[in-house]
């Protein structure tokens, strides 16, 4: 029952996904057309039969299949780079890879056909030797082997680059316009980016085939029965590389391959994050799973959830009528359950944000400095901390796609699970491992993280200092004691180990945290939380007006409250080194880079709700209970001082 | 019909406008005002002699040095650096002696075409042609904006404290309740056309300049009186300059900017600094912004005779060709349902009425309004006073409704030539509810010889209406109008300088043909 009442709600995103590739299959024909007239310089040319056209759509659905896969909400984001070479070695992009590689060689194969002239095939009858004792053979056609090897590597390529920037990634607008204009208004950066990352993969690629072009040659002339001809000049020269014509047909192939995908990936992240208006509440029970407070509680895929939270957010601003609907109260009893429901969803969400904040707070600030307590387990501790792949603890999955994977998130904080980076992968980074571990509801310290001496159960950060530090004094203490002196030895060998490696550069390169990427990565999610904060202070403020049953003002101290212990974790949070240094502003590439910026997006969202709550309000807050330290904090809001 | 024909003389030479009470603008004479002004500390006065303007531009310091051949490489490298295509090609052009000779003239014939092309572009839209300075003053909300001492002005929308933007390029924060005054100065900010402060926030304040936006981030409680430019969020695309309007959208989320240079409108997530370029077809450009209070639509008007409306949830937007030429400037009223707006080259004010508006008024529907009603007629009126004739009256440079939708500020043009027709703010007294009229209230006069260029409504003011007006001078007054609102009850009204009366309709206008929606 469950199954098919989820299900129900996810066709609504199943079909958009089918409608963005049906859009996108459409789209091939004036796209293909453009191509044939780009490749010819010849408008009279009369177009040839697409014989590929059912191949190019092929290859799109099977390229879009992929995307869908591995599509999500919440960005990955590596900590360090052995993270992102993880990410790179998985065995999943490897799969990945070679299926854009195989669909790179098909588009290939249907762009030389359509290019017609020296591209058309493979192989072609020549006569070898000097005449003498010539015999017709079939000689192997080097134009159209560079057109689909350049087909494989931009498709390999392609799919390295969305991994690095995070391609995977469909991100939430904050402004909501009609698809066709959205579409329309990203049309010609689509087609700038794909020309220019064409022009740096041709380029890439014709270095790579200068060097290494005579291995594939030798092996399809020997699998293909193949020879070379010796009177044609080789391709893998300087001077065979620089025809100007193979170059521009190379880049326009690649252009035309990298324009349909991104397309693809264009047309399917405005088709999913559309606005979805899911009904309040409904007449009739077999609905009732369709409606938000439903839809919002429940264990539900990513999708649904941020369609849902986005629908609040949307809702408390601009429809009056359905905002009545949620301050109503139920008809036989009288309580407000829609409120309640939205509210503790909320409220929850920003309440485990809070936690999170706190936890990796603590973890910093201890920065794995113990204060000794208990020597027993310090020692436990230290010897863990010197492991540079701490042991897989238990370990929540990341839910990569945005279809297959329903959420296994606890009831309490549903979100959490889904924030951390593909965790499976075997070289995550290990302070993301231990982020996650907090959450875990099976850990015995749930709910207790604000101690550090628990924390420090949890696998730690590979720090060069510390740990090894620690790990001397045990065995000095060990060896005074007179105990143990023969392991010695033994006990300073992962130290020198550590030494030895920690001497060199590329292992420091690899294994050095990025600055500001746990930071991004503890507010992976956060667009979930932003419209949390939009949602309840647009409906505390409207109840200002609306709200006729006082449904609201049970939960306000409590709103209130959540919100500016969440200000003072946050702020907290800011004075941290790297946290409020800004990214980087890369605007190259289909790769959307909003999740840079999430945790700024969320402290500027914070206050404005805040405000939000204390303009309407005024001077009335002051009859809502609440604890003398936030009162002095709301007395800074109400007085404009924040 | 409101024409000003109904309005009370202006005053005498000498006398100034000290404030509104009991239904009537009282005046007194400039020493009075000045010595009861200056005891305020809000009055500012900024002599145009104590600021020290930039002598030169940031090109022209070439002179300053030894000329040194460099090589063609070098230079052409240099102007595709600073002038692009047009630079590179004009350098081309300019060596001849050093370049084959093919290459100079393909390259004098491209500068040509492109010259060519350019000007038939021009030609349709006649701004695009105009230097980014005169850009500014053209489609500026302040008068005279060149040569205006305070060029932008801006009340934080919750906190008593404004910010000036003055000649020199900087801009300083007032707060009555504190002493120090924190002047801001950034390597950007130059010729700013607009500053205005972000809502449901006490410290972001958005700069429109000539090249970019900035948002200064400027701490209350901090002590500094100089925040490094570090406080300032740069938000820049290219194309999008100068920036001459820009508007925050009430709820504080978003920010909107308008360059008559960019056909898009960019619609600003300020926190993440990436922002939507809102295109559509026509106008060339959009030159002044402003967001309904209730914040469901933006007016966007653009340098031609048309002007947009847009709807703020989906983002679409009306059209509205004008006849005569493009919308000057446009005021919500406080509710959203009404838009006024003024054409230039025309004497007149026009409304628009939005969403649901009272039944039985047969005008507008529920999908929105089919044409612009006029509701009042500014053309040129001479009035007899002591001095000699003034003819008042003309076109509209800005207009600016209160908060409480009681007064409506209507700044006149005015001719800067003819010394019998001075630029004046003229100021009615309206009613939205439950119709829209609209009634005569008075002139706001300053100082002889000093003309308003700027004026703004104080968007809390507890006693009624504060209208805040830049002169010509450099002095900024506040000019308050204490009246009764008839929608928002007001207790406590003790602490008032002078006793507010509960506003009367005036016995004297009543039998005159007034505006109301009924008779229109």
């Amino acid at each position: 029952m469950y199954i098919i009442i989820t299900y129900c709600l996810f066709q609504v995103v199943c079909w958009r996904a089918v409608a963005s590739i049906a859009w996108a299959v459409l789209l091939l024909l004036p796209i293909t057309a453009v191509f044939v007239i780009l490749s010819r310089f010849s408008l009279l040319h009369p177009i040839q039969t697409f014989s590929g056209q059912s191949l190019y759509a092929g290859s799109q659905l099977v390229v879009t299949g992929c995307f869908f896969c591995v599509s999500s909400v919440i960005p990955t984001i590596a900590c360090s780079k052995i993270a992102l070479l993880g990410q790179l070695l998985h065995p999943r992009q490897f799969v990945n890879s070679l299926a854009h590689c195989i669909m790179g060689i098909i588009v290939a194969w249907c762009c030389a056909v359509t290019l017609g002239g020296r591209y058309e095939t493979i192989g072609y009858p020549c006569t070898q030797g000097d005449g003498t004792d010539s015999s017709p053979q079939m000689c192997l056609n080097e134009y159209h082997l560079i057109l689909l090897l350049a087909g494989a590597f931009v498709g390999f390529s392609h799919s390295l680059l969305a991994v690095i920037s995070n391609i995977n990634y469909v991100s939430f607008h904050t402004v909501q316009q009609y698809k066709y204009l959205r579409f329309k208004g990203s049309l010609p950066f689509v087609v700038k980016c794909s020309a220019a990352q064409a022009l740096y993969s041709v380029r890439n690629y014709i270095v790579v085939y200068f060097f290494l072009g005579y291995i594939p040659k030798a092996w399809i002339c020997k699998t293909l029965n193949l020879h070379l001809n010796s009177s044609v000049h080789p391709l893998d020269s300087i001077a065979g590389l620089l025809d100007l014509s193979l170059l521009y047909h190379q880049w326009i192939s690649a252009s035309f391959l990298l324009f349909t995908w991104n397309i693809t990936l264009l047309l399917f992240r405005i088709f999913v994050t559309e606005v979805y208006s899911f009904p309040v509440q409904s007449s009739f029970t077999e609905d009732a799973h369709q409606c938000l407070p439903k839809v919002l509680t429940d264990k539900q895929p990513m999708i649904l959830k941020f369609l849902a939270l986005q629908d609040v957010a949307l809702l408390s601003q601009h429809s009056p009528s359905r905002r009545c609907e949620v301050f109503s109260l139920s008809q036989p009893g009288g309580h407000p359950h829609n409120w309640n429901a939205i509210s503790k969803e909320c409220l929850s969400l920003l309440a485990d944000l809070t936690q999170r904040l706190v936890a990796y707070h603590d973890t910093v600030a201890t920065n794995g400095r113990a204060k000794s307590l208990s020597t027993g387990s310090e020692r436990k501790t230290s010897s863990e901390t010197s492991c540079m792949f701490p042991r897989p603890t238990l370990l929540l999955r990341t839910p990569a796609s945005v279809f297959a994977r329903f959420v296994v998130g606890t009831p309490h904080s549903p979100l959490t699970a889904p924030f951390t980076p593909d965790l499976d992968s075997p070289f995550a980074s290990p302070a993301l491992r231990r982020l996650t571990a907090p959450l875990d509801q099976c850990s015995p310290w749930f709910g207790t993280v604000q101690s550090p001496h628990i924390m420090r159960r949890a696998p730690k950060l590979w720090s060069t200092s510390t740990g090894e530090r620690r790990l001397m004094e045990d065995v000095r203490s060990l060896g005074s004691n007179g105990h143990l002196k023969q392991n010695n030895f033994i006990l300073n060998c992962p130290i020198q180990v550590k030494h030895f490696l920690a001497k060199r550069v590329l292992i420091m390169y690899l294994f050095n945290k990025l600055p500001e990427a746990s930071s991004q990565a503890l507010f992976a999610d956060s667009q979930a939380h932003i419209w949390a904060l939009e949602g309840l202070s647009y409906l505390v403020q409207a109840s200002f007006s609306e709200d006729q049953f006082g449904v609201i003002q049970t939960t306000l101290p409590s709103i209130l409250g959540c919100m500016l212990i969440l200000q003072e974790a946050v702020d907290r949070h800011f004075k941290l080194p790297h946290a409020s240094s800004k990214p980087v502003r890369s605007a190259s590439g289909m790769g959307d880079s909003t999740y840079k910026t999430l945790r700024f997006a969320l402290r500027a969202t914070l206050k404005t709700a805040i405000y939000r709550i204390t303009t309407t309000f005024g001077n009335h807050l002051n009859a809502v209970q609440m604890s003398a330290e936030h009162r002095k904090r709301l007395q800074q809001f109400l007085e404009y001082k924040e | 019909m409101c024409s000003l024909a109904l309005f009370p003389a202006p005053l005498a030479c000498g006398q100034t406008t000290l404030c509104e009470s009991n239904n009537e603008l009282l005046s007194g004479t400039a020493t009075d005002h000045r010595l009861k002004q200056d005891s305020s500390p809000l009055s500012l006065y900024f002599p145009r002699e104590s600021l020290k303007l930039h002598c030169r531009t940031e090109s022209s310091s070439k002179a300053a040095f030894l000329d040194h051949s460099e090589t063609l490489w070098m230079r052409s490298a240099a102007a595709w650096r600073d002038g692009g295509l047009t630079g590179l090609l004009n350098e081309i052009t300019n060596s001849n002696t050093e370049v084959p000779k093919w290459l100079s003239v393909s390259s004098g014939f491209t500068l040509a075409l492109l010259r060519w092309f350019s000007s038939f572009h021009g030609s349709l839209f006649p701004h695009l042609t105009m230097s980014s300075e005169n850009m500014l003053a053209e489609f500026s909300q302040v008068l005279n904006w060149s040569d205006c001492v305070v060029r932008a002005f801006a009340w934080h929308p919750h906190a008593d404290k404004f910010a000036v933007a003055l000649l020199d390029d900087s801009i300083k924060i007032y707060n009555p309740k504190s002493a120090t005054t924190p002047t801001l100065k950034h390597r950007l900010q130059r010729s700013v056309a607009a500053v205005q402060w972000k809502p449901m926030c006490a410290s972001a304040l958005a700069v429109a300049c000539q090249n970019c936006l900035l948002v200064w981030h400027v701490d209350p409680c901090s002590l500094s009186t100089r925040p490094s430019s570090g406080c300032a969020q740069v938000l820049s695309n290219p194309g999008h300059s100068p920036v001459t309007s820009i508007a925050w959208s009430p709820s504080g989320s978003l920010l909107v900017s308008a360059s008559p240079m960019d056909t898009a409108m960019m619609v600003w997530d300020v926190a993440s600094e990436s922002c939507v370029p809102l295109q559509r077809v026509g106008g060339g450009g959009v030159t002044f912004l402003s967001w309904s209070p209730d914040s469901s639509h933006v007016l966007a008007s653009t340098p031609s005779a048309l002007f947009r409306v847009w709807e703020t949830r989906t983002w679409t937007c009306e059209r509205w060709p004008c006849v005569k030429g493009r919308c000057q400037s446009g005021c919500w009223s406080p509710d959203g349902s009404r838009l006024l707006f003024t054409v230039q080259g025309e004497m007149v004010i026009y409304v628009l009425t939005f969403g649901d508006t009272p039944a039985g008024v047969p005008t507008c529907t529920s999908k929105g309004p089919q044409a612009a009603a006029v509701v009042a007629d500014l053309s040129e009126t001479t009035f007899n006073t002591a001095d000699g004739d003034i003819i008042v009256g003309g076109e509209i440079h800005s207009l600016s409704w209160d908060p409480t939708g009681e007064r409506l500020a209507v700044l006149l043009e005015g001719d800067p030539q003819a010394a019998d027709r001075p630029a004046i703010i003229a100021v009615f007294k309206t009613r939205t509810n439950p119709i829209f009229e609209l009634l005569p209230c008075g002139f706001v006069q300053g100082e002889p010889g000093a003309e308003p260029r700027m004026m703004q409504f104080h968007p809390n003011f507890q006693h009624g209406a504060l209208l805040t007006v830049c002169w010509s001078s450099g002095r900024i007054t506040h000019v308050p109008f204490y009246f009764l609102g008839a929608g928002v009850p007001h207790f406590g009204l003790s602490g008032s300088p002078s006793l507010p009366r509960p506003q009367e309709r005036p016995a004297d206008f009543a039998n005159q043909s007034l505006f109301t929606e009924l008779i229109s």
